[in-house]
C-alpha cells in the first residue's frame, strides 16, 4: 500500500478527564488513509472515549486533535465540518424510531449537505443494498432485528460519504447469531478502502482486516501492531493478560464479554 | 386462520360464561363482594335517573315565558331558549351576531381541520395564522365595509374560544423554547428560562390576571392604554407558556443521549436536531399531560371574569340577573357545563386517536 503524505487523523498529546477522574494520559497517535485501526482493550480503558473526541461527542481538554486538516476545538464551524466528514455507528445503534430506515438514511444528505431529495433517496438506496436491507427501506427501525437495525445503522453513516468511520463497539449489543451479518458488512467497507477505527473485542474481525491493532489501558496505548504479531508475540504483561483472558483456552477467539 | 380443524377446539383458551347470563356472572357478580357493589350501584341509579328525567326531560318546560316555568315543576329550558344569544355571544351588537356566530365556526372549522396529520407539516400553522387574522377582522371590524365593534362588547363563546385558542398557539411554541432554554449549556439562557417558569408558575393565575388588569396600567406613563382583553390575553398565555414548558421538558428528558449523539454525529446542526430529531420524538410522548394543560387552561379562562371580561360564565351569569327570569341556575350552569364539556370531550378524543394513530405508524 503507498503511503499517502498527510495522516487523516493526528492525535498529539491528548488528555482527557472526567471531573477528576483521567480518562486519556497522553495519547498520540496517526491515522493513514485507508488504514484499518481496531482499538481493544479492558473496559474503562477509555478506548470509546477517545474515537468519541474524534468527532467531539466528548470534548478533550489538552493536546490536539486535527481530523482531514481541520482541528477540533470549541469552534462550532470546524465541528461540524469534522463531523459532515466522519461517520460514526454506535453500541446501541441510535437509529431515529419515529422515521422510516430510508428517511433515516437521506435526512443527514439532505438537511447537511443540501443534497436533492430524489438523489438522497436513489443514493440511501444503493446503500441499502449494499448492507443487504434494501427491501426493509420503508419499515421502521422499531420492525427490525438488532442486526438489522446495526446494518441500517452503518448504511445511515455512510450515506454522508464519510472520510472516515468510526465503529464504537458495534457488535456488543447484539444477539450472537447477528453479530457476522454485521461483521460482514464491516469487511466489505474495509475492502472497499474506507479508513475505520474500530473499538471491539471481536478479535476475529482484527485478526482478518486490521492494518494496526492498538491496546489500551488505563487511557495510554499500551502496544500497537499489525495483528500477526500482536496476536501471537505480544510485547507488554498487560496485553499478555487481557488477550488471555479474551481468548479461550483453544487458541479461538471467542465472542465480546 | 389456517389452523386446522382438528386442532383448534384444543387450542383456543377456554371460554369463560356464555351468553347474557355468563356475561353477568363474570362481570357484575364475580363473587359476594362484586355482587354486593353491583346492587349498591343499581339501587344509586335507580334512585337518581328517574327524578333527573323527571326534571330534566318530561316535566321541562322548553318553550314559553318565566310564568309557565315557574307553574311547571321541571327544567326551564325556556330561559336557555330565551337568552341563547346573549349567553353564546354576549353584548356583541345584535343586528351583527352573525359575525361572532361565523367565528365561532371558523374554530371548529379548524379544530376539525387539525385532526389531519397530513396538514401537519406545512399548512397548519399558516391555516391557523390566516384563521385567526380572519376571526380578528370579524370580531374587531372597521374593514371591508364591516361596522367597528370595539371588544369590550365582545363576549360570550368566541371570548372564550378566542382566549384560549390564541393563549395556547402562542404559548405553545414559546413553551418548547423555555424548555430548551431550561436545558441550554449557555447560563444566561438557562437562568433566564429558568426565572421565567419558576416565578410564573409560582403565583396563581388569578392573581397574574388582576396583575396585568390593575397593576400593569400604573407601570405604564400616561395616556398610554393597553387594551384589558390583551392584557387578559397576554397573563394568560405566560402562564400557559410556564406550564407547558415543564411538560415539554418531561418529554425532552426521557429521550435517550443516543440520540442527540447520533444528530451530531451526522452533523446536524442544533435547531435541526431538535426540530427533526429530538422534539418530534418528545412532543409524541406527551401528548396526555399537554391534552390535560390545553383543557385546564381552556377551563381556566372563565377565570377572566374577576376582571371583568365577559366570558361563557359571565354570560350566563349576567342573564340571570334579569328580573324577568330570576332564579333559573341550574338550567344556566347546566347549560355552559354541556359546552365546555363537548370541546374537553373532543380534546380529549382527539388526543386518544392521536396517541393511537402515532404508535400504528410506528408499530412498537
Amino acid at each position: 500500500m503507498s503511503e499517502p503524505a498527510a495522516p487523516i487523523i493526528r492525535i498529539e498529546g491528548l488528555h482527557k478527564w472526567y471531573g477528576d477522574y483521567h480518562v486519556l494520559c497522553g495519547i498520540d497517535l496517526e491515522v493513514a488513509k485507508g488504514e484499518r485501526i481496531v482499538i481493544c482493550g479492558p473496559s474503562g480503558s477509555g478506548k470509546s472515549t477517545l474515537i468519541r473526541c474524534l468527532n467531539r461527542l466528548e470534548e478533550h481538554q489538552r493536546g490536539r486533535i486535527v481530523v482531514d486538516g481541520i482541528e477540533l476545538t470549541g469552534n462550532l464551524r470546524h465541528i461540524e465540518a469534522v463531523r459532515r466528514e466522519v461517520g460514526m455507528v454506535f453500541q446501541h445503534f441510535n437509529l431515529f424510531p419515529h422515521l422510516t430506515v430510508l428517511e433515516n438514511c437521506t435526512l443527514a444528505p439532505i438537511r447537511v449537505r443540501r443534497q436533492p431529495v430524489a438523489e438522497a433517496k436513489a443514493a440511501a438506496r444503493v446503500l441499502l443494498e449494499r448492507v443487504r436491507i434494501a427491501e426493509q427501506a420503508d419499515k421502521f427501525p422499531g420492525q427490525l432485528s438488532g442486526g438489522q437495525q446495526q446494518r441500517v445503522a452503518i448504511a445511515r453513516a455512510l450515506a454522508m460519504k464519510p472520510k472516515v468511520m468510526l465503529f464504537d463497539e458495534p457488535t456488543s449489543a447484539l444477539d450472537p447469531e447477528m453479530v457476522n451479518e454485521v461483521l460482514e458488512v464491516m469487511i466489505g467497507l474495509a475492502r472497499d478502502g474506507m479508513t475505520m477505527l474500530v473499538v471491539t473485542h471481536e478479535m476475529g474481525f482484527a485478526k482478518s482486516v486490521a492494518d494496526r491493532v492498538l491496546f489500551m489501558d488505563r487511557g495510554e496505548v499500551v502496544e500497537q501492531a499489525p495483528p500477526a504479531s500482536f496476536f501471537t508475540n505480544p510485547r507488554s504483561e498487560r496485553t499478555k493478560l487481557f488477550l488471555s483472558q479474551i481468548l479461550s483456552h483453544t487458541g479461538v477467539p471467542k465472542n465480546h464479554g | 386462520m389456517t389452523s386446522s380443524p382438528v386442532h383448534s377446539l384444543q387450542d383456543r383458551p377456554p371460554v369463560p360464561g356464555v351468553g347474557p347470563l355468563g356475561w353477568l356472572r363474570a362481570n357484575l357478580f364475580n363473587g359476594w363482594g362484586n355482587a354486593l357493589l353491583t346492587l349498591a350501584i343499581l339501587w344509586g341509579l335507580v334512585s337518581v335517573v328517574p327524578p333527573l328525567l323527571r326534571w330534566g326531560v318530561f316535566d321541562s318546560v322548553v318553550t314559553g315565558d318565566a310564568a309557565a316555568c315557574r307553574a311547571g315543576d321541571g327544567a326551564c329550558w325556556a330561559f336557555i331558549h330565551e337568552k341563547l344569544l346573549f349567553i353564546l355571544f354576549g353584548t356583541y351588537p345584535h343586528d351583527q351576531l352573525w359575525r361572532p356566530g361565523l367565528v365561532v365556526l371558523l374554530f371548529i372549522g379548524l379544530f376539525t381541520a387539525s385532526c389531519d396529520r397530513r396538514l401537519w407539516r406545512r399548512w397548519l400553522a399558516p391555516l391557523w395564522l390566516a384563521g385567526i387574522v380572519a376571526m380578528g377582522v370579524l370580531m374587531w371590524g372597521g374593514v371591508f365595509g364591516l361596522s367597528a365593534v370595539e371588544d369590550g362588547l365582545w363576549g360570550g363563546l368566541p371570548l372564550t374560544l378566542g382566549l384560549a385558542t390564541v393563549g395556547l398557539v402562542v404559548a405553545f411554541p414559546l413553551s418548547i423554547l423555555l424548555a430548551l432554554g431550561r436545558r441550554s449549556t449557555l447560563p444566561l439562557v438557562r437562568g433566564l428560562s429558568v426565572a421565567w417558569i419558576e416565578l410564573i408558575r409560582g403565583v396563581p393565575l388569578i392573581s397574574l390576571l388582576f396583575m396585568a388588569s390593575v397593576m400593569l396600567p400604573l407601570f405604564l406613563p400616561a395616556g398610554v392604554t393597553v387594551d384589558k382583553l390583551l392584557r387578559a390575553q397576554v397573563a394568560f398565555i405566560l402562564f400557559a407558556s410556564a406550564y407547558l414548558a415543564e411538560v415539554v421538558r418531561g418529554g425532552l428528558q426521557a429521550i435517550a443521549k443516543g440520540q442527540e449523539e447520533a444528530a451530531d454525529a451526522l452533523g446536524l446542526g442544533y435547531w435541526q436536531k431538535m426540530g427533526r430529531i429530538i422534539l418530534p420524538q418528545a412532543l409524541a410522548l406527551v401528548i396526555p399531560p399537554l391534552v390535560n394543560t390545553f383543557i385546564g387552561f381552556f377551563k381556566d379562562t372563565s377565570l377572566v371574569l374577576v376582571i371583568g371580561l365577559f366570558d361563557l360564565l359571565r354570560t350566563a351569569k349576567t342573564s340571570l340577573s334579569d328580573p324577568l327570569w330570576h332564579g333559573f341556575y341550574r338550567e344556566a350552569y347546566l347549560f355552559i357545563a354541556l359546552i365546555y364539556f363537548a370541546f374537553c370531550f373532543f380534546f380529549s378524543r382527539y388526543s386518544r386517536w392521536l396517541e393511537a394513530d402515532l404508535n400504528r405508524s410506528r408499530n412498537h
